[in-house]
């Protein structure tokens, strides 16, 4: 299973990314921001960090990349892509999702070992977690609250379209304490906290976030 | 020489943590006028060698609304100095 | 505008009068300029010796006592780069070769804490970068006034804010560093941040410009007005409302840029295409250009209307002075040059050649075609001025070590005890600092295994392997100011000591050395002793001193701030997985390894009390080292340890009873509040199986390492014989909520 994982001017974590992807058993293909070419990836990952130095508005520059303009049509069609922070950020800023992240409520950066429940677990990107299973995985943005207007939020809710929530005391603000999101066809997810620092509890609060990666790497393409 | 300004802010329903902030911070400071709300925004100046014609102004527009701003949690104004 | 100064022009004009007394020069040092040169030097050429020769970059009151640790480095197998260079360089096994070092970004965050605090990152991070190294992992030791002064609540959240800022967006994770509140350092706020990098052996990149005809390139940012400061006089007098106003003495850094730097450079360094490299950072193209070539073999020849920059106005002086952050500075040989262009553009990494090295003996640069500086670069970057400053114990110091705090009144009662444990946990310099550690991502990379409240930051290596190193900072300037040389060595040993209970075998130190001002003789006496301790016990305990940073004139007025020499140690362990945590499961015994002899005196329980005076603990380097050798070989049978410092045992017990998230049942033999807050160095409390204490014990005996068994772990209160017991939870909310409280807008 090839799983390509972009590296934007700035994608921090980028080689966490790929890693996660091996430890899952996957094989982890780079792509270049200023190349519109897939390589025949199975699944896409946008991964964290502060891509263009968060200029303008977090995933506001990255979204125009020429690895976007392939990006998209190819989600459109069915590609699992998987956003994490900054690459969730990215995927609402390009309308593969609805919504946007903004700034913490509480205006800090937070670096925080967060505990989320998985409340949908069909989504290309999840499918491999026993449902509503609760994970600790760490949770590090100045950006990470989720806004929508009513009608979108009526239609996530409705439509079972938020795939974590925070447990606990929401960190950051979010609308319904929504982590993390899918589109319709279930192949396009945004997570706010990181799955891929939470692989193995050597270096993570948990190997809980390994699932993420497994949902795909197992799955049939 | 003109100036184009853009001044983009967040909607009336998204929450402004840092809006919040600013207004706690006023009456520490000692300031006695206290608004109901602040806002946070941004604005974007534009120089120009000279006044935009109309199909400039539409291409503003359209950069205003798709790259200056997000239209999904912000709205934006224009205005033009000479 | 003024005529452009030339080397012709100087020439002509012998007599003309020259701001060397604004810039900062002395008499006679301006007089050695016109000796060296034969004639008076250009404003560029003033300019860049006034600023090379500052104390900031010529450490002139230093020098000599820094020559110690050289003249006393010990033997060390594992040091393959070492004091002279950016950052020293030690071997930890595997081919890996580990860079670190810590440097001191003080009076900018006192002005603009954001920015001072964000450059201060982003300084010693490319420090590291120029050594050829991936940087891995970022600590910060920070000094600020008291918690509840005004002036902490202005500087602290900037400089918290700004080092997250920075390092977050580098993606480098800041895993340690220390937080201390005195009231010493309110006008003079300690911004100390220590980096370390990871590379081959065969990877390590010196500062040094070598090959006639290989081409000098500046690549990063622009090049702009930050940091000028005092250079202005210099520069044009005319007021010209064109030009962008003039910034004060702060730089501004970009992390975006410095992100995008550190994949450009380390994609160049994979493909070996540069011979030597430096990082621009206090005095700019000044000190880069005039260190590479004189660490060099020949001269060096720059054009300078080539450097690529932010402020078209800026005269050649300002371009010379200019602190513009992110800027790297490399000696690329012509054949390699295309390539290496090649790879900034991929990352939209500006880069420029701006000159040569040359076969001749000096540093020329030239400004469209005029010849503005010609010196032999050793006369800037390394013969400026030495001086041996007078330096005088205070005639108090022995009034202040008379007056100790073992004689103060003591609590007594149960109760008394109990309440003075919480006014302890509660205290801002013992609370609980995750309102801070949070702002920062400890993440990033994937590599760490630890990061504070651990001891020491444990990072790994080697994904393979599980190599990993381990880093500490410590320092306790009320031990320094009561005795520099007993308090330095009592911070080598707690640096030591905190790398040493992870199971780490420490290897390598590195220094900031902050202090008052050299003019005051007191102080100088305190640096000089400092320094002779740092460079005695590193000898002793076997460990090079790899490089550092001196910080003087940290003081207001008369008031200097607590001699503060910050020691950074790194160790190696061969396996992160067998590394010792800070905190447990399930029930455990604990043991004390170490002897509690009543040592107060500069100790916190004291600083609650208002008091400073007294001896401090004594220390005893040799004991340090069976301690550290005892923990390692150890490691197998220790669940948890966390090493005694600040606060004593009491705090120890209570910081790994609330990580490990439950209570405990203590017995003490003798003077309860003596054993709870005494400050005796050479001791950590270890947590370990039931089944192992007995082994323990015995193997620390025959170690010559004294033990007390202090009882077992469990329940939700922590109970301790003749103390009122407390309720872990009422801890833990008096723990938690002091620096929030102070700090939260």
């Amino acid at each position: 299973m090839r799983v390509g994982v972009v590296t934007f001017p700035g994608t921090l974590d980028d080689h966490d990314a790929a890693r996660a992807v091996r430890y899952a058993g996957g094989q982890a293909i780079s792509l270049w921001h200023g190349e519109a070419d897939l390589h025949d990836v199975d699944g896409v990952i946008l991964p964290g960090g502060f891509s263009y130095g968060d200029y303008l508005r977090c995933g506001a520059i990255a979204r125009f990349s020429p690895i976007m303009s392939a990006i998209v049509p190819a989600a459109e069609r069915g590609l699992p892509v998987l956003g994490i922070c900054n690459g969730f950020q990215v995927l609402c800023e390009s309308h593969l999702l609805p919504g946007a992240l903004t700034r913490n409520v509480g205006l800090h950066f937070l670096c925080r070992d967060q505990e989320i429940e998985i409340v949908n677990n069909q989504s290309a990107w999840t499918n491999d977690f026993a449902a509503n299973s609760r994970i600790t995985i760490p949770l590090k943005n100045g950006e990470g609250s989720y806004q929508c207007d009513k009608k979108t939020l009526d239609d996530l809710e409705r439509n079972g379209r938020v795939i974590a929530r925070y447990v606990g005391v929401n960190p950051n603000g979010s609308m319904n304490a929504i982590a993390g999101i899918t589109n319709e066809q279930g192949n396009v997810v945004g997570i706010m906290p990181h799955p891929e620092h939470a692989i193995d509890s050597l270096t993570g609060p948990s190997a809980d976030g390994l699932a993420f990666f497994t949902s795909l790497v197992k799955s049939r393409v | 020489m003109a100036r184009v300004i853009v001044d983009v802010v967040l909607k009336d329903e998204i929450l402004d943590p840092q809006g919040d902030a600013i207004s706690r911070a006023l009456p520490r400071m000692g300031f006695t006028f206290t608004p109901t709300a602040i806002r946070q925004g941004k604005s974007f100046i534009l120089t120009l060698e000279r006044s935009p014609d109309a199909s400039e102004m539409a291409q503003i527009e359209k950069a205003a609304a798709t790259l200056l701003s997000n239209p999904v949690i912000e709205n934006f104004t224009i205005r033009v100095e000479n | 505008m003024m005529a452009l100064d030339t080397v012709a022009v100087a020439s002509a004009t012998p007599d003309i009068k020259q701001p060397w007394r604004e810039l900062g020069l002395k008499e006679d040092e301006y007089q050695r300029i016109r000796e060296i040169l034969g004639r008076r030097p250009t404003s560029s050429e003033l300019a860049m010796y006034s600023v090379m020769w500052s104390e900031h970059c010529s450490y002139k009151s230093s020098k000599v006592h820094l020559r110690q640790f050289g003249e006393k480095a010990p033997k060390s197998a594992a040091l393959l780069v070492g004091i002279g260079e950016n950052a020293g360089v030690v071997d930890v096994g595997q081919g890996y070769a580990v860079t670190f070092k810590v440097e001191s970004h003080n009076h900018p965050s006192f002005i603009e804490p954001y920015q001072g605090a964000a450059t201060g990152v982003g300084g010693i991070v490319r420090d590291i970068l120029t050594m050829g190294a991936r940087p891995v992992a970022i600590l910060d030791p920070l000094r600020f006034g008291a918690a509840d002064a005004l002036d902490t609540k202005r500087v602290l959240p900037g400089v918290v804010a700004g080092i997250g800022g920075y390092g977050n967006c580098i993606g480098v994770p800041t895993v340690g560093g220390e937080v201390v509140f005195d009231p010493s350092y309110i006008g003079n706020p300690l911004v100390n941040a220590l980096c370390v990098g990871v590379m081959r052996h065969e990877d390590i990149k010196l500062a040094k410009a070598s090959g006639a005809g290989n081409l000098v390139v500046l690549f990063g940012a622009k090049t702009g007005g930050d940091g000028i400061g005092g250079v202005s006089v210099l520069a044009s007098e005319t007021f010209d409302d064109k030009k962008p106003t003039k910034r004060p003495a702060v730089q501004v850094g970009d992390p975006f840029t410095e992100k995008v730097l550190i994949e450009c450079s380390l994609e160049i360094f994979a493909a070996d295409l540069v011979v030597g490299i430096q990082d621009l950072g206090g005095a700019g193209l000044s000190c880069a250009t005039s260190e590479l070539a004189s660490a060099g073999t020949g001269g060096m020849r720059i054009e300078l209307d080539r450097v690529p920059l932010r402020d078209a106005h800026l005269s050649p002086e300002e371009i010379l002075m200019s602190e513009s952050q992110e800027r790297m500075c490399a000696i690329v040989p012509p054949e390699k040059i295309g390539r290496f262009l090649e790879i900034c553009q991929r990352w939209d990494v500006v880069a420029t050649v701006i000159g040569e090295v040359t076969s001749g003996s000096h540093l020329e640069i030239t400004w469209h075609g005029d010849l503005i500086v010609d010196v032999p670069p050793r006369t800037v970057a390394h013969d400026g001025p030495v001086y041996n400053r007078p330096m005088k114990r205070p005639i108090d110091q022995e009034v202040l070590l008379q007056n100790n705090a073992e004689s103060l009144p003591r609590p007594k009662t149960s109760k008394e005890i109990a309440d003075a444990i919480l006014d302890l946990v509660g205290s801002p310099n013992m609370a609980d600092k995750s309102w801070i550690t949070e702002q920062y991502d400890r993440y990033v990379q994937g590599n760490t295994i630890a990061a504070g409240p651990s001891d020491a930051a444990l990072i790994r290596i080697d994904e393979q392997s599980f190599l990993g190193v381990a880093v500490a900072t410590d320092c306790n300037g009320r031990f320094c100011a009561l005795d520099p040389y007993q308090g330095t060595q009592l911070a080598l040993a707690e640096a030591v000591r905190n790398v040493a209970v992870t199971g780490a075998r420490p290897l390598a130190l590195t220094n900031c050395l902050n202090f008052g001002s050299p003019e005051d003789p007191a102080v100088m006496w305190q640096f000089a002793e400092s320094v002779r301790a740092l460079a005695d016990g590193a000898l002793e305990m076997g460990l090079p001193v790899t490089g550092g940073n001196v910080s003087f004139y940290n003081q207001t007025g008369s008031t200097a701030i607590l001699p503060t020499p910050v020691i950074g140690v790194l160790g190696v362990i061969d396996d992160v997985r067998e590394a010792i945590s800070y905190k447990f499961t399930g029930i455990k015994e604990f043991i004390l390894l170490g002897e509690t002899l009543e040592e107060l005196s500069g100790g916190e329980w004291a600083h609650r009390q208002g008091h400073l005076g007294g001896i401090p603990p004594r220390v005893d380097l040799q004991r340090e080292l069976s301690l550290a050798n005892f923990m390692n070989a150890q490691r197998d049978y220790i669940a948890a340890a966390h090493d005694l410092s600040d606060g004593g045992l009491i705090i120890a017990l209570i910081e790994m009873l609330l990580q490990s998230k439950t209570g405990a049942q203590i017995s003490i033999h003798g003077d309860t509040f003596m054993h709870l807050f005494s400050e005796s160095t050479g001791r950590v409390l270890l947590a370990v199986d039931p089944k192992d204490a007995n082994y323990l014990v015995a193997q620390a005996t025959q170690a010559g390492i004294s033990t007390t068994r202090l009882g077992k772990s469990g329940g939700e209160n922590l109970e301790i014989t003749g103390v009122e017991t407390l309720s872990m939870l009422h801890i833990r909310e008096v723990n938690q909520r002091t620096i929030p409280e102070l700090f939260s807008a």
